[in-house]
């Protein structure tokens, strides 16, 4: 963490960059939040820890657009949604200076929760430099540990790999935190009868309590104007007013989103009800592997996403009929 | 006496028929007296490729049993590419809605010329025999309301 904030201060001092886009601790152990820091002093808040899951690459479309190069700390997993943004034109790669920095897996505190450790106060062997196989949490209740794959999101059991797809530079080792395969959920419920599947996302989406947080945070929903904005308010993240867009909201984000999702998995760590979005993008991943090829969206900014490309061999919409 | 209720499930079905070819073949249909079940509802489209996922998605919400996509075959688009495009977004959505529990047979994409008056009423007769079978549909608007 030193070394990060030490290297950010060279390249604040130096005026390679105006300022940086990193995190910053929260007001409790576990919650460090998205930040900018302007100056040397502001950057004695920056934490780099277990917990910065948060993907910093969505807020380089704003800071493309503010004078200045923007220093952004990058995990391999930030990379490529940074990348498919370069792809879309969303982000001016001019305008950011990237530190690929190094990832252990990323903790999400509500397994904290479901392992039984509360009143936590605070959490030790979850930065960079530490090994990442134990946690200790100290809590109102005393001392607890777990292990700290245990306490990782969902996401980093099934990583893509800790090499950074785009970087000036990297600070830091990485870990390769895999140990679940990606499909496994999606073909439990493709296994599923017509009623329990129907069931089941019936029970999940019914959670949903339509705050947004999901699209708010999605690298792959930068829409300027998006089409559950409301046209009939000012006031911008209104639910459309239409019964319809309210019902099928969750498909057709993961529509809209289909090819251009890289699976950071931001859409279920952000969720304040625990709803496994990742369960519709990864489908349309999934499928798309399997009808045209496989294809990770944000590997490159040159190949054409499959929504928008086609051959005359594709397979008929008939195969999904046919498929069992 | 009582009045009997009649019994018979009768599906609602949507059908967008792309304006060049499959509208047209309707029409030839028609005009050959080549019947279909009255339970088909055409939407004419410009195109198959105009047929936004969420059109279905809508039709599925609003109640209908099933949704059948016509347009030209493959190579004989009149925009050249449009159905090349549909063909990969129609493959993906029936996926992802055999996924949240609407049966795969609900869902169909037929290629269908000017010229395919009989193909027409095959496959609606044939489409509309297979929904009968499958009965009515989830709710797919309930999708959220969990009571």
């Amino acid at each position: 963490m030193q070394e990060l904030r030490n290297r950010a201060k060279e390249l604040l001092a130096d005026g390679t960059v105006v300022r940086i886009l990193g995190w910053r601790a929260g007001d409790l152990p576990y919650n460090p939040e998205p930040a900018y820091f302007q100056s040397a002093e502001e950057l004695d808040d920056f934490v780099y820890n277990g917990f910065c899951g948060a993907n910093l690459s969505k807020y380089m479309i704003e800071a493309s657009k503010l004078e200045g190069k923007t220093l952004v700390f990058l995990k391999p997993c930030d990379t490529y949604s940074f990348n498919q943004l370069l792809k879309e034109h969303r982000v001016d790669r001019d305008k950011a200076y990237i530190i690929g920095v190094g990832c252990k897996g990323k903790l999400n505190a509500e397994n904290l929760k479901k392992l039984g450790i509360k009143g936590v106060q605070s959490i030790s062997g979850a930065e960079l430099s530490d090994p990442c196989d134990t946690l200790t949490v100290q809590t109102i209740y005393g001392e607890k540990t777990c292990s700290y794959a245990d306490a990782m999101l969902e996401r980093c059991h099934v990583c893509k790999g800790k090499e950074h797809m785009v970087y000036d530079e990297l600070i830091g080792e990485s870990k390769d935190t895999k140990d679940a395969d990606r499909f496994a959920e999606v073909e439990k419920i493709e296994k599923m009868s017509p009623e329990e599947k129907f069931a089941f996302f019936q029970s999940e989406l019914s959670k949903c309590i339509r705050c947004n947080a999901c699209r708010n945070v999605c690298p792959a929903c930068s829409c300027r104007k998006c089409v559950f904005d409301s046209t009939k308010f000012d006031s911008s993240q209104k639910a459309n007013v239409d019964s319809f867009e309210e019902k099928m909201f969750h498909i057709i984000r993961a529509f809209h989103v289909a090819g251009r999702c890289t699976d950071c998995g931001e859409c279920s760590r952000v969720c304040p009800q625990g709803i496994p979005l990742h369960l519709f993008n990864r489908k349309f991943i999934k499928d798309i592997d399997t009808f045209y090829g496989d294809f990770q969206a944000g590997e490159d900014t040159e190949t054409k996403a499959p929504l928008t490309n086609f051959t005359f061999e594709d397979v008929e919409p008939s195969v999904v009929a046919e498929r069992r | 006496m009582s009045i009997e209720k009649n019994e018979e499930f009768r599906p609602k079905i949507v059908a967008f028929c792309c304006n060049w070819c499959s509208y047209a073949g309707a029409d030839l249909a028609g005009s050959s007296r080549l019947s279909y079940p009255a339970d088909v509802k055409i939407i004419r489209v410009p195109c198959s490729c105009r047929v936004n996922p969420m059109f279905i998605l809508r039709a599925f919400e609003k109640g209908a049993d099933g949704v059948i996509m016509c347009g030209c075959h493959p190579g004989d688009c009149h925009y050249s590419t449009g159905n090349y495009y549909a063909r990969r977004r129609m493959t993906l959505l029936f996926s992802m809605l055999d996924y949240i529990g609407v049966e795969n047979g609900r869902t169909r994409v037929e290629w269908v010329s000017a010229a395919e008056g009989v193909k027409f009423s095959v496959t609606m007769n044939e489409f509309v025999e297979k929904i009968r079978s499958l009965g009515e549909n989830v709710r797919l608007g309930d999708l959220r309301c969990r009571n």
